[in-house]
């Protein structure tokens, strides 16, 4: 009879043993702390969900058309708004994510300022920057632009800074020892094998902006939130199912229009 | 000398760019320019004074929200710990349900076409609704109160983690999952010990990253009425009082970094 065994398997160090358990450890105790801490009112939620059941359901996959000029309008403000968000922050990207990107300037300082900027930035959420925005030019849509545009900035620098790290820097090294100055480095070596991966990513972060841009209303910065919120309020879940109708097919096929794009450009 | 090297330069090098390029990226480019310029003109369309005034206010408004008034820092602990409570379930909820539904979204597991299609169509449509419209349908059924945001986390963040998950699920090496069913292993058992262990880390991985998106969601629910930080913000904009409403907005900004730092260190140790 011969006896399989299995291969002897790796030690592992006690260190990483001690730093398994301890995780494990503190993934529990947060678990405990939730689990404490949170307290559901599961029989009103209940109740509430069997009385409200047949009033909210039926009606949002039953849309109202009557209200289909206006949700058209309002997505269409809401496209606006992404799109004008999106190309400011573009923009905006490109001097953050140079100054980010760690091949760019000599000092790691700087490098190290750009990023702490851009994670700054990428934490407040939209929606908090849209409110800000909404106290300092009004409620309107232009504080939505404003919103997403500086939104967009953080996440569109780092990709930016990530892209500009990963370009082939011996192009840029032969040039400058050809006598290119800076400039020239900058515009004949890096920038050509930037400008696809900086466009994609502008787009895909466009495809961001429209679902976010869906949402500011709701704190007044235009777009199509304004409706959504003023549905829930009047509980007209008719016309709610007709803007989920609306933002659902305008997401789809900016979505698709945009991988298209995308695919052919990178 | 020059003259020879002009004829040259004119004469025998091609352009870079043939001139159908030229025209196309020309046209794209203005027409790109000529949407925003018509943007930007239709979101200022209801401003009042322009954005000259705009920027005038600005700084008005940030004396208005400054200085914090952070002394509010105890009464708002509570709220915030809920928010973060809320964000962990959800992930938790979301993670064991987006187990069966990524395996359905699979292509090399659900070899069922018709079933592969519904559920990937059906997990794109989710993806399509942002996270507060979810929740403003949901405290419209559920209430005000923390259950419908969980509730809205939860749908939101499976179709995020149902997508990256059947996509991990999709690129694994599938010749030991072959290996396993030639020698006697069911489907259960193929799962287990061949595909398991290949999505694991990057299932763990996503997850947090689901958590990252998760907290910053759920700060901003209670804007609508489900529950949280979000909640006691929408009150103090409500009565105009901006320096609590800096406070909370700077403890958000505080703790979305802290979690994202542990999150990404975790996510570090694990790859």
């Amino acid at each position: 009879m011969v006896t399989y065994s299995l291969p002897p398997k790796k030690e592992k160090s006690p260190f990483k043993k001690i730093k398994k358990g301890i995780i494990f450890l503190a993934v529990i105790a947060v678990y405990v702390w939730t689990f404490i801490g949170i307290d559901i009112d599961w029989a009103r939620a209940i109740e509430r969900a069997t009385s409200n059941f047949h009033r909210v359901i039926p009606k949002l996959f039953n849309p109202d058309w009557a209200a289909a000029g206006e949700v058209s309008e309002k997505i269409l403000e809401t496209i606006f708004i992404a799109f004008a968000g999106s190309f400011m922050a573009a923009i905006l990207a490109i001097p953050l994510g140079f100054l980010a990107a760690k091949n760019m300037s000599r000092g790691r300082l700087l490098s190290a300022i750009g990023k702490w900027i851009l994670s700054a930035i990428r934490a407040f959420p939209d929606i908090i920057l849209a409110i800000l925005f909404v106290v300092a030019v009004g409620p309107n849509a232009f504080a939505g632009v404003l919103a997403i545009a500086i939104g967009s900035t953080g996440m569109l620098g780092k990709l930016y800074s990530e892209v500009v790290e990963s370009i082939d820097m011996q192009v840029v090294e032969a040039m400058e020892a050809n006598g290119a100055n800076k400039i020239q480095a900058l515009f004949y070596g890096v920038i050509p094998q930037i400008i696809p991966e900086f466009l994609s990513y502008a787009i895909y972060r466009f495809e961001i902006d429209i679902r976010a841009s869906s949402i500011l209303g709701i704190v007044g910065a235009g777009g199509i939130g304004t409706m959504i919120i003023f549905a829930a309020n009047n509980r007209n879940w008719s016309e709610m199912g007709m803007i989920l109708l609306a933002i659902i097919i305008v997401v789809t096929v900016i979505d698709f229009i945009s991988a298209r794009i995308r695919r052919k450009i990178v | 000398m020059t003259k020879q090297s002009n004829s040259l330069s004119q004469g025998t090098t091609p352009p870079i760019f043939p001139v159908k390029t030229k025209i196309q990226i020309t046209v794209i480019f203005f027409v790109v320019i000529g949407i925003y310029l018509f943007s930007m003109f239709w979101t200022q369309q209801q401003m009042v004074g322009g954005f000259g005034n705009a920027l005038g206010n600005m700084a008005v408004v940030i004396e208005k929200f400054f200085p914090p008034n952070l002394s509010i820092l105890p009464a708002i602990w509570d709220p915030m710990a809920q928010t973060i409570q809320m964000a962990i379930i959800a992930t938790t909820v979301a993670a064991i349900l987006t187990v069966p539904l990524a395996l359905l979204s699979a292509q090399n597991i659900t070899t069922f076409k018709p079933l592969y299609y519904l559920t990937r169509t059906l997990l794109n449509i989710l993806r399509t609704i942002p996270d507060l419209v979810l929740a403003v349908v949901f405290v419209g059924l559920f209430g005000i109160g923390l259950f419908p945001g969980i509730i809205a986390l939860i749908i939101f963040s499976l179709g995020i983690l149902a997508k990256l998950i059947s996509e991990t699920i999709e690129s694994v090496d599938m010749n030991p999952l072959e290996a396993m069913r030639a020698s006697g292993g069911n489907i259960l058992q193929v799962i287990f010990h061949g595909l398991v262990p290949q999505v694991l880390p990057q299932f763990v991985s996503f997850v947090l990253y689901v958590f990252e998106i998760n907290i910053r969601a759920s700060v901003v629910l209670g804007l609508v009425g489900a529950g949280g930080i979000g909640l006691v913000l929408d009150q103090q904009l409500g009565f105009y009082n901006y320096p609590n409403a800096m406070a909370i907005i700077v403890l958000i900004f505080v703790v979305v970094l802290i979690i994202e730092y542990i999150s990404n260190k975790l996510r570090e140790a694990l790859i």
